[in-house]
């Protein structure tokens, strides 16, 4: 059920307050042109559901997606909805089951975890809306900074969402990695090793778990977290 | 702030101005301080953090962007991304915002009002920041604009996307190569094209108002002069023609393709003179030139990388674990069989870390009996070697002398004979790998160790049988019997343009080394592949698929490569060739790939991949400089044919050309290439390197000291969380400086 119109009016009202804004200028300027201008061109019974161009500009402003990576992500979300909420594409929000349909996170052990950590909902269902989809795109993208690559990866890998991988973070990332079959599991003994091996190159202040700059500092240095932190459409 | 002191004696807070005090920052020593970030602002810290420059950096980085401490600890807590929508406008209101919003870990939502507060701070700034910010941001846009429309010249963007997606990134890293070669092939040959053999075409043609020179060489006796190749002789049978095409005699020595057509000396456009056999051989140094630098510059983070930390990077656990996954693997199939390959991995190497540490314990024994082992392998490996290089000569002995004297009837058995070297080149390539992997287990290495000492071999086989087919040609051209042979310098008689030869056997090297990959994945996979389908008997499943070995693919195309370097010099358009060749590779490997074959068991890392792929390279190119530079400085060029008729060696026309300039220019040149310039500037080379191996030990140590320092900054929990943040960004920029 789309929730959008509410929550994006709340979201304007905490922006608007107290703050002075410059006029709107086309793609530069900072007017609620995205969602609300679309979904009342929409209610008129307007033009086909095609992302409008202030929005475009915004969103390429916004994150680090072309122009085509956007169209694109825009098509396929759309696609994601039933028929009737296609006009409000932008405004929708997709059940997690959904999005786990898409071929990207088909086969992905993280599913579960990138839904949770990209989605804005306040229902704590795990619903994206295309704004949650376009920020997990561009994170993923080729153009995203290091920075937010390992900052986002560390929350996907923080499985109790406590800000630090402790010991359990480890083994069920370990247990992602190898399958989720009983027999692809690692035995107790070689998952000790492999957690202490990891702590011990990873784990700088010694207090047992891996926070957020430990993690960063740690991928800084892996030379495949780029090309293997990547999702293209 | 009052100190904070703790009765188990650990270390003091100390407020005020800790500059004064002399650094106390080493364990075990008097006064231990600790500083505290929060007052750096005021009073700078101890003395040498303060001499660091990675903390100046990490200062400005700091007060540039406040807010980044408070963001990052925001995960604590489960309203992560919400309490950083509360913090967010309050934060970014006062500061300048140098990042754009888009570089901050928020939702659109949040980055929406916190480019709106930066708008919004944009009237309070000066004019001069404010056109700064805004053509700042339009050059951004620009540049993005630009960046997008070059991704659509990228070549295969698709097809390796969907290969990616398919096999994961070890595999695709492969075709990434490919590319790059196809790419460095075709500016080769533009190189060529453009400086060699354009001109060259335009004065025989007399385009442009254009003439040539063909200067007979003096001083040259006149028996070497003479060349007649064979052309084209009228009517022919046909088959000539295809013998021809595929071994490069006939019509095909006279065209453009060989050394022997650039027989000008001077080619005169209008008025200007173009110096052909400067242009030729400066062109040659330029591509090889181009070849490295490009190389080296691909290469560049995997050496950083490699040189600066002690411990394998690629090896790394975490690596292993946190960057694990390829997160664009599409294909429920792919993902399977990358978990298998994932668990395989993490077991064999924590069974690897074991079996070391077994090792370590080994008895003098065992040790005395492993290590004559190993001498007895390698002498098999050497005698191996030998064998493989003894039989290439004896077969381009024996090709050379019976080509020569065969008539023409025959049409196979000469064009066998003519291929022999390659054959027996191709045959040594596939069977020393096989008995160097047989032999490895005997030698008791670790797994990981295995593969690359086979690795090394098997490149060092490969690119050696080339090395030794051309020592066996010029064997061949520079054997001299007679005292007319000798006055020329080489065998005259049967090698009237010897280097058209040695393009003649580079070219025919390349041709067949292409109808080897095309016969295999025609008549080996393809079969293979059928009756692993249709066939449903034990033996035939048990065979089953072959896997897609990158490696033997990869020394496969690098051994094309260095034939194309080495043999570009003697025969210009090869370059081209080779683009077309790899062109086709792509599409035959593809379609091997995604149709025959299974993906390997053991899984290959993009990154260690890639730069596994640039040092073989590397290593081609510079075992291509060889031959080359004793083709260039050593042999004497052809009398008969070619543009470095009237010169002694190929490289003569260089002195010969600096004695042609004014005598100022002269005596620089002169002065730089004498000993009294390169003694000292050698000097000056190696105090440089040895400054710089001080300043990457002393970071070094300081890196060791604040890792220690950490974990008893541990101990202070008040101040724990901020302070840890601000000495690991120290740290981190302690090691970028090694790396710079």
């Amino acid at each position: 059920m789309p929730v959008s119109p509410a929550r994006v009016a709340r979201g304007a009202e905490g922006g608007a307050a107290g703050r002075a804004r410059p006029g709107a200028r086309r793609c530069h300027g900072s007017g609620r042109v995205t969602c609300e201008a679309e979904a009342a061109r929409a209610a008129m019974g307007g033009s086909a559901s095609l992302l409008p161009r202030e929005a475009l500009c915004e969103y390429q402003e916004l994150t680090f997606l072309s122009k085509q990576e956007i169209l694109l992500a825009y098509k396929r979300f759309s696609e994601l909805l039933p028929k009737e909420e296609r006009e409000n594409a932008c405004s929708a929000r997709v059940p997690k089951s959904q999005i786990l349909t898409l071929p990207e996170l088909r086969a992905n052990p993280f599913q579960h975890r990138i839904c949770r950590v990209f989605s804005t909902s306040y229902d704590g269902d795990d619903s994206m809306s295309f704004e949650d989809f376009l920020d997990m795109l561009s994170v993923f993208s080729d153009s995203a900074t290091s920075d937010i690559k390992s900052h986002y990866a560390f929350r996907i890998f923080d499985f109790d969402d406590d800000g630090t991988l402790d010991r359990k973070d480890l083994e069920k990332l370990v247990n992602c990695l190898t399958g989720q079959g009983e027999e692809s599991r690692l035995s107790n003994m070689e998952m000790e090793q492999l957690i202490q091996n990891i702590l011990e190159e990873s784990d700088i202040d010694k207090d047992g778990t891996i926070n957020l700059s430990e993690f960063q500092h740690v991928i800084s240095r892996s030379p495949d977290f780029a090309s293997s932190f990547k999702i293209v459409l | 702030m009052a100190a904070r002191t703790r009765g188990s004696g650990f270390p003091q807070a100390d407020t005020s101005g800790a500059a004064a005090e002399p650094p106390g920052w080493w364990l075990g020593s008097g006064s231990s301080e600790v500083f505290l970030p929060e007052e750096t602002r005021a009073a700078a810290p101890v003395d040498f953090l303060q001499e660091l420059p990675s903390y100046q950096s990490a200062l400005r980085r700091r007060a540039a962007a406040g807010g980044t401490q408070e963001r990052r600890t925001a995960p604590q807590g489960s309203a992560g991304l919400r309490a950083a929508e509360a913090r967010g406008p309050e934060q970014e209101g006062g500061e300048l915002g140098v990042r754009p919003a888009r570089e901050y870990p928020l939702s659109i939502a949040e980055k929406r009002r916190l480019r709106d507060c930066q708008q919004a701070d944009i009237k309070y700034l000066s004019g001069w920041k404010q056109w700064k910010r805004t053509s700042s941001k339009s050059l951004k846009k620009v540049l993005n604009e630009a960046k997008e429309l070059s991704s659509y010249l990228e070549l295969w963007r698709h097809d390796i996307r969907s290969i990616e997606g398919k096999f994961g990134t070890g595999i695709q890293s492969y075709f990434s190569f490919l590319r790059f070669l196809v790419l460095l092939n075709f500016i080769i040959f533009i190189l060529m094209f453009s400086f060699v053999t354009l001109p060259t075409i335009i004065s025989e043609y007399g385009i442009f108002n254009s003439s040539f020179a063909k200067i007979p060489p003096k001083n040259i006796e006149p028996h070497c002069t003479v060349y007649k190749p064979s052309g084209n002789k009228g009517l022919v049978y046909f088959y000539t023609y295809l013998k021809d095409l595929l071994s490069g005699t006939g019509f095909l020595e006279v065209t453009s393709l060989f050394y022997g057509y650039y027989t000008i000396d001077a080619a005169w456009l209008s008025i200007l003179r173009y110096n052909l056999p400067l242009a030729y051989l400066l062109a040659t140094f330029a591509y090889l030139a181009l070849s490295l630098l490009w190389i080296i510059k691909r290469s560049g983070e995997g050496f950083k990388q490699n040189l600066v930390h002690d411990e394998d990077q690629f090896q790394s656990y975490c690596n292993k674990v946190f960057a694990g996954w390829d997160f664009c693997i599409t294909d429920p199939n792919a993902a399977q069989l990358k978990h298998r390959s994932l668990q395989y991995e993490l077991q064999t190497d924590l069974e690897e870390e074991r079996l070391k540490r077994k090792i370590a314990d080994r008895t003098m024994k065992e040790k005395l009996r492993i290590y004559s082992l190993r001498i007895f392998i390698n002498i098999i490996v050497i005698a191996v070697l030998s064998g493989c290089f003894y039989s290439i000569y004896r077969a381009t002995v024996f090709s050379q002398e019976n080509s020569n004297d065969v008539s023409n009837t025959n049409f196979q058995a000469n064009l066998l004979v003519q291929y022999l070297p390659s054959m027996v080149i191709t045959l040594a390539n596939f069977i020393a790998p096989q008995i160097f992997s047989f032999l490895i287990r005997f030698e008791d290495y670790s797994p990981a160790f295995e593969i690359r000492l086979t690795l090394m071999r098997c490149i060092f086989v490969r690119l050696a049988n080339i090395g030794v087919l051309l020592f066996s040609l010029w064997s061949q051209i520079s054997y001299c019997a007679t005292d007319k042979c000798k006055a020329c310098g080489y065998n005259y008689e049967l090698y009237p343009c010897w280097e058209s030869e040695v393009g003649q056997e580079m070219y025919k090297l390349m041709i067949f080394d292409f109808i080897i990959i095309l016969a295999v994945t025609l008549f080996i996979d393809f079969p293979r592949k059928l009756l692993v389908t249709h066939c449903s008997c034990k033996p035939v499943q048990w065979c089953g698929l072959q896997e897609f070995g990158i490696s033997d693919n990869v020394l496969e195309i690098i051994y094309g490569q260095t034939i194309c370097w080495i043999g570009t010099f003697f025969s210009p358009l090869l370059p081209a060739i080779a683009t077309i060749k790899y062109f086709i590779i792509f599409y035959v490997k593809k379609i091997s790939l995604m149709h025959t074959r299974k993906p390997a068991a053991r899984p290959v890392r993009a990154s260690s991949s890639n730069f596994f792929f640039l040092v073989v390279l590397l290593i081609g190119l510079v075992l291509a400089f060889i031959p080359l530079g004793i083709s260039i400085a050593h042999i004497p060029s052809s009398k008969a044919c070619g543009p470095f008729r009237s010169f002694n060696t190929s490289w003569a026309v260089v002195p010969d050309t600096i004695l042609g300039f004014p005598t100022g220019l002269q005596q620089v040149l002169h002065s730089i290439a004498s000993e009294a310039f390169a003694v000292p500037f050698f000097m000056v080379i190696c105090l440089v390197m040895f400054y710089f191996i001080a300043l990457a030990g002393a970071h070094k140590r300081v890196v060791e000291q604040l890792r220690e320092q950490l974990v008893m900054v541990r101990f202070d929990p008040v101040f724990c969380t901020p302070k840890v943040f601000f000495v690991l960004s120290v740290i981190r920029h302690a090691e970028e400086q090694q790396f710079s």
